[in-house]
């Protein structure tokens, strides 16, 4: 199995291009996980670990740029945390220091779990995903990047370079079911902001469909608006859970997650 | 493939498979055995170690991907016939029990008190929610990280 580790984002893309069959490293938190058990052996391993275009975040026009490789524990860091709240709630709640330290928000897009926890923070602000190739770079808003379960739109050569967001600054929060507070992937999650300005709420839910679904209602309709939610579902029976309590816990996070963004 | 690395305060440099995790290059190659290797999944912490001073489990990160880096494992911790004051309190408050997790814990709480020289109880779980115990031997665990802290 070859590694190749490029030092630029442009010997990155060089480097897809001609190896398009390399799979993407960043934390490892997933891959390794498929090699450690023999479930996949890819030929070459792209680490886009030494890159430092796709570490941490910067501010422009009033948006941030989310490194691909920025990890969940960066994400805890202030004034980031402040300023998406919602992802930080949900990067609070992934695996363990460990794992956070690890982890990066460009790797739970390229794993496309529909349990990824970094997903419904991101859809109910918008979120879009700069998509770079060695042919040029394109965007794509995050709710079409998502295509499947474990399937994202990336198209042969292609690389997850960053993740757009612009603020709302809408109450927002993210809340996970699971057995214990640590290590847990989700068997359901939900983020969801209450949007004044817009006058809108947008909720965001994980684990309950192939991929993390988007909901959004106007502020009027907030009453009616865990019952969208759930029906907007289309969970499954699995090992964390059956679709009916999923369906149910979906139900009771929109209520409390209402009261605690119309507070 | 030859790696570089600094391991415990000494350059070294190895040959490694490209799909090996670097708990298997300490262990196998490097001939440091005291991170564990367990889940293989980063679900139990008995292989964390320090790597550029972030604590990471070691099964999670390609052998490949430490080239260039620097790591501290279990063995780096205390000095010949001197332990680490983490390790010192492990033993006294009876924090042991079959030893398998103790590595990783022992990683996990330096570096907290680290970070965190005086750290509350809550503190002290999360930074630990990563290791588990099977022996559940949690309560002496944590004596042993308020011991060290107090010391």
């Amino acid at each position: 199995m070859d590694v190749l580790t490029p030092r630029s984002l442009d010997e990155a893309l060089t480097l897809k291009a001609q190896h398009p069959e390399a799979v993407a490293l960043q934390g490892g938190t997933d891959l390794l996980v498929e090699l450690n058990f023999d479930r996949r052996r890819p030929q070459a391993i792209l680490n886009l670990a030494e890159v430092e275009e796709l570490r941490g975040w910067s501010r422009e026009d009033g948006s941030l740029r989310l490194g691909a490789g920025l990890t969940y524990a960066e994400v805890l860091e202030s004034p980031l945390a402040g300023q998406l709240p919602a992802l930080a709630e949900a990067s609070r709640t992934v695996g363990s220091p460990q794992i956070r330290n690890r982890g990066t928000i460009g790797g739970n897009l390229g794993t496309a779990s529909p349990a990824g926890d970094a997903l419904p923070p991101l859809l109910v602000e918008g979120a879009e995903v700069e998509i770079a190739s060695a042919g040029g770079s394109r965007r794509l808003p995050l709710r079409e990047f998502l295509v499947g379960p474990k399937r994202n739109a990336l198209e042969s050569g292609e690389l997850i370079a960053a993740v757009w967001v612009r603020p709302s600054g809408a109450p927002q929060t993210f809340m996970k079911v699971g057995p214990r507070n640590a290590m847990v992937i989700a068997v359901c999650s939900l983020a969801l902001a209450a949007d004044r300005e817009r006058e809108e709420i947008r909720a965001s839910f994980g684990s309950a469909g192939p991929v993390a679904g988007l909901v959004t209602a106007t502020l009027g309709e907030a009453a009616e608006f865990p019952e969208r939610v759930a029906a907007a579902a289309s969970p499954i029976d699995d090992v964390r859970g059956t679709a009916e309590y999923r369906r149910h816990a979906l139900r009771v996070l929109t209520r409390r997650a209402l009261e605690r963004c119309l507070a | 493939m030859r790696i570089e690395v600094t391991v415990n305060s000494e350059a070294r440099e190895v040959d490694v498979w490209g799909g090996e995790s670097l708990l298997h290059t300490l262990r196998e190659r490097l001939g440091l055995p005291g991170s564990k290797n367990a889940c293989e999944q980063g679900e139990c912490g008995s292989c964390s170690v320090l790597l550029d001073g972030k604590l990471v489990c070691a099964c999670l990160v390609l052998g490949a991907q430490a080239d260039g880096h620097e790591i501290v494992t279990v063995e780096g911790l205390g000095q010949e016939g001197q332990l680490h004051r983490v390790q010192e309190a492990f033993v006294e408050t009876g924090a042991v029990q079959c030893g398998f997790c103790t590595p990783g814990l022992v990683m996990a709480s330096v570096d907290l008190l680290e970070r965190r020289p005086d750290p509350s109880d809550d503190e002290i779980r999360e930074a630990l929610s990563g290791n588990l115990c099977r022996c559940t031997g949690y309560a002496k665990i944590f004596e042993a990280v308020r011991l060290a802290a107090a010391r």
